[in-house]
C-alpha cells in the first residue's frame, strides 16, 4: 500500500481505532483504505466522482456516489464517531448546512482546507491584481470547483457559528508537512497561521467545552 | 430427490445442461392461496465448499431464465450472464457455488400457469394463483434450505432479479452476506406499471390467448406475446442506443415502400425480438411475472418506510445503476441506497455512465464488472473464502 500523504495520515491520527467512520469526498478511497485495513474503522464514504467511486467499490470500500450538499441529509444522527471532510468544503455549494449536518451525523468532525488568507495567496493578489493560484489552489478562477474559499479565521468564524468548537488544529506547510498547534493559536498574531500556513485541519465538535 | 425439469416450450439444444428440480410439498402464497405441490427448477454451477459458506444465488429478470452461464436447452444460446459469471469472471465460479432457479410462475421448469393443475389434471392457464416477488424469493429460500445452504453468500440480480435481492435481504436478512441488487427499485413505478399493463392488453387482445385457456384448447397468442415483447423491448433500450444502431437506416430496400412492411431497420429489429420470444415464453407466465413485478413495494409492510425494511440488516449492499436507464432509473435504485443510509447500513452506490440504457447489466460494462468483482472479493475476504 502506497504511504498517505502527511495530511491524510493527521487526519489518520485524530480516528480512534475500531468506531465508524464517513468520509466525505472520500477521492480514490485512500484514507478510508488506510483506516479500515490499519485500524480496524467501519469506514464509509460519499463521493461525487464515478470513476472514484468506482476504485472505490472495486478495491472494497463502501462507498455511496453522491453529493456533500444534497446526501448527507440522509444519514441519521449521531451513528458514525468521526466524519471526515478533506480538502472539499470550499468545494461545496452550502458549507455551513454541509458542516451542521456533519456535526450532527458524527461525534466529531475532521476538515482540512486550504487557506485563502495565506500570505502568498495575498500578495499574488496584491502582485498581480488576479485571482491568485497557488500550489493548493493551482485553478483558473472560471474552472475551479472551489467555489467558497476562506482564511482560516473564516473557517473558525462559521465552526462558531454553527456552535461548534474546534478541539485540535494543525497547520499544512507548503510541502504538504503537517505541525500541531494550540487550537487558540491559529488566528492570533499578525503572524500565526492565518498567514503563514497554507492550509490547516481542524477536529471539531458540537458545543463549547474545554478542549481535550 | 431432484428430478429433471419439465420446459413448456420445446428443447431444441439436446446436448445442453437441463438442470434439475426439487418438488416440495406446498408454499404459502401473498394471495392466500398455496402451491400444492410446487417445483423449482434451477441449475447449480461450481463447487458448494465444505462449511456451505460460498452459495451465490443469481436472481433472474422478467423473461430470463436458470441458464445463466450455460448454454439454454429451449434456445440454444449461450447463458445470459456469461459476462459476469464463469471461471474466472467477477462471481468466479471456480470460487463460489452459483445457483440460479426460475422463478415460479415461470416456464422453464418451476411451477407456471403452464402446468398441469393437479386438482383437474388441466393446465392452470388463470386459474393459477397471482404471485408476488416475496413469492417468487420464498420458493427460492425452500431451495437453498433444500441444498443446505444456511446463509447465502451473495444474492445477485438485475430488473426483476434486483427486486428479488431486496426482497431476500428484507425477508431473511440472516442468510444473505451480500446483496448486489441491480438496475431496480424497491417498488414499480406507475409507468412501470403503465408499460407492463399494455404488454397484457396486447396479449389479452390476441383471440389466441382465449381468456388463458388456449392450452387446453390447442392456440398460442402468438400474436398478442410478440407485441408485449416487442413494446417492453423499447423499454429495455434508451433513445441514444436506438439512434446510434439503427438511425432512420431502411431494412434491405434503397427507399421507403409506401406500404406498411417493415422499411426501417429498428422495425425488422423489433419484430426479430418478438418472433423470438414466442418460441421460448409462456403468454400467461409473462401476464402473472409482470404482475408480479407491479406489485412490488418493498415499504409496503413498513407504513412505506422503506428504512425500516432494512433498520438492522447484517447485510452488505452494492447498488448499481445505469445513466441511461429510464425504466430503473438511477434516482429509483439510490432510493434504496439513501434508505440504507438513514439506518446507518453498509451499502454501496455506484452510478454506471452507458447509452445502452436498461439492457446495460446484460451487456459489456466494464466497470459494472469492476465494480462487482472489487466488491465481492472484500466480502469474500471478509468472509474468509479463499
Amino acid at each position: 500500500m502506497s504511504e498517505l500523504r502527511p495530511e491524510l495520515a493527521a487526519i489518520a491520527g485524530m480516528i480512534r481505532p475500531g468506531t465508524r467512520v464517513l468520509d466525505v469526498g472520500c477521492g480514490d478511497g485512500a484514507l478510508l483504505d488506510h483506516l479500515v485495513h490499519n485500524k480496524g474503522v467501519d469506514g464509509r464514504g460519499i463521493e461525487i466522482s464515478q470513476q472514484n467511486v468506482n476504485a472505490c467499490v472495486a478495491r472494497g470500500l463502501s462507498v455511496v456516489q453522491g453529493d456533500a450538499d444534497t446526501d448527507l441529509g440522509e444519514y441519521p444522527a449521531g451513528v458514525f464517531d468521526a466524519v471526515i471532510l478533506s480538502q472539499t468544503i470550499q468545494a461545496t455549494e452550502k458549507p455551513a448546512k454541509v458542516l451542521k449536518d456533519m456535526l450532527r451525523i458524527g461525534n466529531r468532525v475532521a476538515v482540512s482546507l486550504p487557506n485563502f488568507g495565506y500570505w502568498k495567496v495575498r500578495a499574488s493578489l496584491l502582485m498581480h491584481g488576479r485571482m491568485p493560484r497557488t500550489r493548493t489552489l493551482d485553478q483558473t478562477w472560471y474552472d475551479t470547483p472551489n467555489i467558497h474559499l476562506c482564511t482560516l479565521a473564516d473557517f473558525i468564524g462559521l465552526t462558531q457559528e454553527v456552535g461548534a468548537m474546534i478541539s485540535e488544529a494543525h497547520t499544512l506547510d507548503d510541502a504538504g508537512h503537517t505541525r500541531r498547534i494550540r487550537p487558540g493559536t491559529v488566528t492570533g498574531g499578525f503572524f500565526g497561521p492565518n498567514l503563514m500556513a497554507p492550509g490547516a485541519i481542524f477536529l471539531i465538535k458540537q458545543g463549547s467545552a474545554r478542549p481535550d | 430427490m431432484a428430478q429433471d425439469p419439465r420446459f413448456t416450450r420445446p428443447v431444441t439444444a439436446h446436448e445442453a445442461d437441463k438442470g434439475q428440480a426439487l418438488t416440495f410439498d406446498t408454499l404459502p402464497l401473498d394471495c392466500g392461496r398455496a402451491l400444492t405441490p410446487v417445483t423449482v427448477a434451477y441449475i447449480t454451477h461450481g463447487t458448494l465448499n465444505a462449511d456451505k459458506s460460498n452459495a451465490v444465488l443469481i436472481c433472474h429478470a422478467l423473461t430470463g431464465d436458470q441458464f445463466v452461464a450455460s448454454t439454454n436447452p429451449v434456445t440454444g444460446k449461450p447463458g445470459w450472464w456469461i459476462s459476469l459469471i464463469g471461471p474466472g469472471k467477477p462471481i468466479d465460479t471456480d470460487r463460489f457455488f452459483v445457483i440460479c432457479a426460475n422463478v415460479i410462475g415461470g416456464c422453464m421448469g418451476s411451477t407456471g400457469p403452464a402446468d398441469l393443475d393437479p386438482a383437474t389434471g388441466k393446465p392452470y392457464g388463470l386459474t393459477f394463483p397471482l404471485i408476488t416477488i416475496r413469492d417468487m424469493v420464498r420458493a427460492q429460500k425452500l431451495l437453498v434450505d433444500a441444498l443446505g445452504i444456511r446463509k447465502l453468500f451473495a444474492v445477485v440480480g438485475g430488473s426483476m432479479g434486483g427486486m428479488q435481492v431486496l426482497q431476500w435481504a428484507a425477508s431473511y436478512p440472516e442468510s444473505v452476506r451480500a446483496a448486489i441488487p441491480i438496475a431496480c427499485a424497491a417498488r414499480h413505478s406507475a409507468q412501470n406499471i403503465a408499460l407492463h399493463e399494455v404488454g397484457r392488453q396486447a396479449i389479452m387482445a390476441d383471440p389466441e390467448w382465449k381468456n388463458g385457456d388456449y392450452a387446453n384448447q390447442g392456440t398460442f397468442p402468438s400474436k398478442g406475446l410478440a407485441v408485449a415483447r416487442m413494446a417492453a423491448h423499447i423499454t429495455y433500450l434508451s433513445e441514444a442506443a436506438l439512434q446510434r444502431k439503427f438511425g432512420r437506416n431502411l431494412q434491405n430496400r434503397a427507399s421507403l415502400s409506401f406500404q406498411f412492411a417493415p422499411d426501417f431497420q429498428i422495425e425488422s429489429y423489433l419484430h426479430y425480438q418478438g418472433a423470438s420470444f414466442v418460441d421460448r415464453f409462456d403468454a400467461n407466465s409473462y401476464l402473472y411475472i409482470t404482475r408480479a413485478m407491479d406489485y412490488f413495494d418493498l415499504a409496503e409492510e413498513h407504513d412505506g418506510k422503506l428504512a425500516d425494511v432494512f433498520r438492522g440488516s447484517p447485510t452488505r449492499f452494492c447498488i448499481i445503476a445505469f445513466s441511461s436507464d429510464w425504466l430503473f432509473p438511477p434516482a429509483e435504485n439510490k432510493i434504496v441506497a439513501h434508505a440504507l443510509n438513514a439506518v446507518a447500513g453498509n451499502v454501496s452506490f455506484v452510478e454506471i455512465k452507458s447509452d445502452k440504457g436498461h439492457d446495460a447489466f446484460l451487456l459489456d460494462e466494464p466497470e459494472m464488472f469492476a465494480a462487482v468483482d472489487g466488491f465481492i472479493d472484500a466480502a469474500a475476504r471478509e468472509a474468509g473464502i479463499p
